[in-house]
């Protein structure tokens, strides 16, 4: 289970962005958080990526309650959330060729021997060709970007997947492509997934159920407030 | 709609980029196409197809290493042989307003935006003094909806959408016959791409002092939803070639558009089949001989060893037939 429990969290604690946010995913599932631009949902999904230490409320992972953040957090519980990001030029290191930004996880976890194997599956499980993983990112298009930081952060084969507005700089038919990359990574794993995204159709066709930004919906007592939006 | 004469006429424009090493990347190919007064052409594709570089061509804006052909005319002048001084003094801004693809990155980050729209009015027109350049960017603000009490802010003080006006109030300023949008949308949601578009139209539709003929819109997107919304005709680009330009309601609508990408980049939507095209584009710096979706397209066959061009619209070996069996229409 990765369990959000009544969630507050932000950037300036007279003023949190989220309030008191509450959502249980249960292993497999793949839930859809739908929300306006600046809401807050991007902020909750740092919090369930070990990324931002929420101002109160906890973040409970298959059963072990986060206690520390970011690169402090323990390896164990780090490495089983993976997460992709909007905007991918954003997220890889501009001086990596892409095989390398792929197998970063492998490295950073001691698992190097294993990534020349891993990075072939990888790429072959996202559509990247081999010559594409000799590029550096400004030598691809944000598509072909975007299938390498999805493959990154299969890289260590997580039990959860938190994917932020993975593809909303992406045409369509390479945003199909991506969210069928996740879904055949889910269903050979068993992994669960947040989506976090504004596009209610997309979410809707791709989660089994779709939780509304402001709705109290999630089947616990928290109550979702959004910030700047009201 | 009856046809008005064109305000923008692309014959034949192509763009190379030399690479170090000799290496020649073809990122547009005989691109042809004309925009017309009152009108708006959608350009859609895959990132990556070079939608933007045609972008680039039409203001100048393209690095030392592109060398273009072709012509772009718009009214008398040929965009792609007009000097850099030009370019500079009568084309940006006053024949061609750009809509930006990021708005918080166009805009000075240290200047308000009462500031920003000031040095473009005083830039642009023939208007002088203190008093009457605060009016008239006021004004420039009122007409593209931005809110007069949030023009003391800075960039980062405002939402994606607000920066959006701004952007649009500064491209509106010259009075430009075409106004080119480069992906105005990316990164926004629903509601306010819709809320972008919208704007977008209403500019192309209502002139105020452009003499009654509306605005040319160039529109390039990669989102599709955005495109029907706003588009009167789509042009579709694959890896450098347009190759189908039809009117948004039958590409869009039913019988539907004809060639095998437009039709599998509809079917990629999520409230369609939500089935991506396979494989990648290929590379611009290695396009094959011939059709080069052929390689993705489950219709191609010995004949997409030629290029195919461009007839009654569509520039493909195998088109769906006109007309298509309604099943296209879509909620």
């Amino acid at each position: 289970m990765l369990e959000l429990r009544t969630i507050t969290a932000g950037y300036d604690r007279r003023s949190p962005v989220v309030r008191d946010f509450s959502l249980i995913l249960a292993p497999g599932e793949s839930v859809g958080l739908l929300g306006p631009s600046g809401c807050g949902k991007s902020t909750l999904a740092r919090v369930a990526a070990l990324l931002h230490r929420p101002d109160a409320g906890a973040l409970v992972l298959d059963g072990t309650t986060v206690r520390r953040w970011r690169h402090r957090a323990p390896r164990e519980l780090r490495i089983s959330v993976g997460v992709v990001f909007q905007q991918a030029r954003l997220s890889a290191d501009p001086r990596l060729r892409l095989a390398d930004v792929i197998a970063e996880p492998l490295r950073a976890n001691g698992r190097r021997e294993e990534a020349a194997g891993r990075v072939a599956e990888l790429a072959e499980a996202v559509g990247l060709t081999p010559d594409l993983l000799t590029r550096r990112p400004h030598e691809v298009s944000d598509g072909q970007l975007q299938r390498a930081c999805l493959a990154r952060a299969l890289a260590l084969r997580p039990r959860w997947l938190i994917c932020d507005e993975m593809t909303a700089m992406l045409d369509a038919s390479t945003a199909a492509a991506l969210v069928g990359a996740v879904e055949d990574y889910r269903t050979a794993t068993g992994a669960g997934l947040l989506a976090v995204g504004h596009d209610r159709t997309l979410l809707g066709r791709w989660c089994d159920r779709t939780v509304h930004w402001g709705d109290n919906e999630t089947g616990s007592s928290g109550k979702v407030t959004c910030g700047r939006c009201g | 709609m009856t046809r008005r004469s064109p305000v923008l006429s692309v014959r034949g424009l192509s763009v190379r980029f030399l690479m170090p090493g000799g290496r020649r990347v073809a990122a547009v190919t005989d691109a042809r196409f004309e925009v017309a007064a009152g009108e708006c052409l959608a350009l859609i594709g895959e990132s990556g197809c070079g939608k933007s570089v045609l972008a680039g061509a039409l203001l100048g804006l393209l690095p030392a290493n592109a060398q273009t052909a072709g012509h772009a005319h718009l009214g008398d002048l040929d965009l792609l042989t007009a000097d850099e001084r030009t370019l500079a003094r009568t084309v940006r801004g006053r024949l061609v307003g750009l809509v930006p693809q990021s708005p918080a990155a166009h805009l000075t980050p240290v200047r308000t935006v009462r500031s920003q729209l000031a040095e473009t009015v005083a830039a642009l027109t023939g208007v002088r003094g203190r008093a009457a350049l605060r009016s008239a960017g006021e004004a420039a603000a009122a007409r593209a909806a931005f809110p007069a009490d949030h023009l003391d802010r800075h960039p980062h003080q405002l939402s994606g959408g607000l920066a959006q006006r701004a952007a649009t109030a500064l491209a509106l300023v010259g009075d430009a016959p075409l106004l080119l949008a480069d992906e105005p949308t990316t990164g926004l949601d629903r509601d306010l791409v819709d809320r972008t578009v919208d704007e977008l139209r209403r500019h192309v539709d209502a002139p105020d002092g452009a003499g009654g003929a509306g605005r040319a819109l160039l529109m390039i997107t990669h989102d599709l939803a955005a495109a029907e919304r706003i588009a009167d005709r789509i042009a579709v680009m694959y890896a450098g070639r347009i190759v189908e330009l039809t009117d948004a309601s039958t590409f869009f609508g039913s019988p539907g558009p004809r060639h095998p990408y437009s039709r599998g980049l509809l079917r990629a939507l999520p409230e369609r089949d939500f089935s991506p095209i396979p494989g990648m584009p290929p590379e611009l710096g290695d396009l094959p001989e011939g059709c080069a979706f052929a390689a993705r397209c489950d219709r191609a066959t010995g004949a997409c060893a030629a290029l195919p061009q461009m007839t009654d619209r569509v520039a493909c070996h195998h088109p769906y037939p006109h007309p298509y069996p309604a099943e296209g229409s879509h909620a």
